[in-house]
Parts: C-alpha cells; sequence; structure tokens
C-alpha cells in the first residue's frame, strides 16, 4: 500500500491531496464519494485532521535577528579560513617534504651516526609518510563513496 | 486569473532575471554579488537546514556551510536556472551526512529542541498558564516525534507543514517524482499520527 520510495495507492494519494487542498476538481468529487463509501478511509482521515490542526498551530522558532546581520561575514570569513588552510597544507608538504629529503641526505652522510640508527630513523620517517598518505586515502575513498557527491545542475 | 498569473510569470521572471545577474558576477569573481545571493536565500536555507537537523546552532552552522561550497563551486552553476534548488542539493548533501554521522548525533539530540514554537503560545499565557504548559508539553512531543522520522520522510514533512511548498515544489527540489512526495509524506503523517495518540 504504502513504499517510501515508490507510490502509494489511489485512495491514499488522493486522502493526501484533499489535505493538502491540491486536489483537481473531478478529484474532489471522486474523494467525496470515496469518502462517504468508505469508513475505513473516513477514519483515517479523521486521525490525520487531528494531527494537522496540531501541525498547523506550529510553526519553525525565529532565529535571532542579529543572527542574519552577520550571517555573510560569517560566510565570507569561513571561506577566508578555508582557502588559508589550503594554502598553510599545501606549503607546508612541500617544505616538509624538501626539508625531510635534505635531513635523510644529512643522515646518510654522517659518518658519525651507527648504521642501525640511520636505518631506524629513515623507518620512523617512512611510517609517518605511509600514515599520512593511508590516511588522505581513506579521505579520499569516503569522499567518492558519497551517495551525493555527484549533485550538481 | 489569466492577467494575475502573467503578472506573477511576469514577476517570477524579473527575479530570475535579476538571480541570473548575480550568479554570473559571482562566477567572474564578485563576491559582493555572492554576498546578496546569501541574503536572499540565507533565511529559506537556516530553515530548511533547523527542519532536518533541528538544532538552531547547528543549522546556522550548515546552512553556512553549503553557501561556502556554493561559492568555491560557483564556475558549475548554470545561471539560466534557479540558485535555490541547485544550493538546497548541497545542503541537503551536509544535512544527510551530518545526521549519519553518530557523534554529530548523539549531539543533535543533546542539543536538540525548542525548534518549534507554538504560535498560541502568547494569547494562551496571559490567561492560563495550564494551557501554556500543556501546549509546551505537546510541542515538545511532535519536535520529538518529528525528530524520530527517518530523515527522507522528515524532510518531505517540513516542507510541506513548515515551508508550506506545494507536491510539485517539493519534487522538483529533490528531484524525486511527486509519487514519492505523497508517499513520503503519507508515510510521515501515518508515524507522527500514531505517536501523537491519546493526546489533546
Amino acid at each position: 500500500m504504502n513504499d517510501d520510495r515508490g507510490r502509494i495507492g489511489r485512495n491514499e494519494e488522493l486522502l493526501m491531496r484533499a489535505f493538502d487542498d491540491e486536489l483537481e476538481p473531478d478529484e474532489r468529487f471522486e474523494f467525496e464519494r470515496l469518502l462517504s463509501d468508505n469508513p475505513e478511509l473516513r477514519g483515517e482521515w479523521e486521525r490525520l485532521s487531528k494531527l494537522q490542526e496540531v501541525t498547523a498551530n506550529m510553526r519553525l522558532r525565529n532565529a535571532p535577528e542579529e543572527m542574519w546581520a552577520g550571517y555573510w561575514n560569517s560566510v565570507y570569513s569561513r571561506f577566508e579560513r578555508g582557502m588559508a588552510w589550503i594554502l598553510v597544507s599545501i606549503g607546508a608538504i612541500v617544505v616538509g617534504s624538501w626539508g625531510a629529503w635534505h635531513f635523510v641526505q644529512d643522515l646518510m652522510a654522517d659518518a658519525d651516526l651507527p648504521t642501525f640508527v640511520k636505518w631506524s630513523i629513515l623507518a620512523v620517517l617512512v611510517g609517518l609518510v605511509m600514515l599520512l598518505v593511508s590516511v588522505l586515502r581513506h579521505r579520499i575513498f569516503v569522499s567518492q563513496s558519497d551517495p551525493y557527491k555527484e549533485i550538481e545542475r | 486569473m489569466n492577467g494575475t498569473r502573467t503578472e506573477l510569470e511576469r514577476e517570477r521572471d524579473a527575479g530570475q532575471a535579476a538571480e541570473a545577474i548575480l550568479v554570473r558576477r559571482a562566477q567572474a569573481g564578485d563576491a559582493a554579488a555572492f554576498g546578496e545571493l546569501v541574503s536572499i536565500y540565507m533565511q529559506r536555507c537556516y530553515y530548511a537546514a533547523l527542519g532536518m537537523v533541528g538544532s538552531p546552532q547547528d543549522a546556522e552552522d550548515l546552512s553556512q556551510e553549503a553557501f561556502v561550497r556554493a561559492f568555491k563551486a560557483r564556475g558549475r552553476l548554470d545561471p539560466e536556472r534557479p540558485f535555490y534548488p541547485w544550493l538546497y542539493q548541497i545542503l541537503r548533501r551536509l544535512c544527510y551526512n551530518f545526521t549519519r554521522d553518530t557523534s554529530s548525533r548523539r549531539r543533535k539530540l543533546e542539543r536538540a529542541g525548542g525548534w518549534l514554537v507554538a504560535e498560541a503560545r502568547v494569547r494562551a499565557s496571559v490567561d492560563d498558564p495550564e494551557r501554556v504548559r500543556a501546549t509546551e508539553e505537546f510541542r515538545g512531543r511532535l519536535e520529538s516525534a518529528i525528530g524520530e522520522l527517518p530523515l527522507a520522510q522528515r524532510e518531505v514533512f517540513v516542507l510541506k507543514e513548515f515551508e508550506g511548498l506545494k507536491y510539485r515544489e517539493i519534487a522538483e527540489l529533490l528531484d524525486v517524482p511527486m509519487g514519492t512526495v505523497m508517499s513520503r509524506l503519507y508515510a510521515a503523517r501515518q508515524r507522527l499520527a500514531v505517536r501523537l495518540e491519546g493526546l489533546e
């Protein structure tokens, strides 16, 4: 009778349309006839009418006026901060990679350090890079599997 | 009747043309033009989010984030088509993700409440404090019942009951058939009627 994704039966459709004042003139006649002939539908009409009496008296709470005054500034600040984070992240990755590369070169060239210490430091660095890549890959995977990501007009 | 409709259509076309100009200016990098679009739609966007997440703080946060994402993606906008349905899809995605997230859902439940008000509250409070209490209790029950609806049903219910949109408008906004709109609305009303049975 009722599928959340599909269609509802004709009686329920007329019931909904009548409720929301969206009946066509010929449908109105059909619905009135149904309502007088079908006690089950009439009961449902009365039950939903009680609900509508309640919801008709409710409305969404107004937001404070000061919120609207600063709304656009907040949106713009968010955008600016987002851009700033992207720039900081790109810069940090480039500079960090460059620094890490030189650090590894210096480390390997240092004759005073025992070999096992050099390789241990290298293992720590490679492990950190792998962790970072793993986290980034996971985030990208999540965004790709988001069912709404393609939404655009 | 026809004259009135033509007048309405003319007004709508003029609004659409003005909006298209703002979109084009925003696409050319004019932040102030986008600011004007924000001013036009911020209230509608906020209340749509409020209906979906039930918390004023989260609604403010999510609606602002929707505008930020719209600004970043403004290059994909088609100026000839209405701005709000496109913005609504972004907002909707944010709200769905928000409610899906376990931690934010818990936070939402803690902070939700008080997003509906009874219109008769002020009048009733003058003469009858007992009636005010009963109305507030009822409002609380209704809020809670709406909050427990599946999000797809809740979204349609709020758009219909609190935004007063027609089936066709809801279907266009959600990009679903009208039959789906009626089906979700019917299911939502059935659930609410059951939850509120026995209350005066």
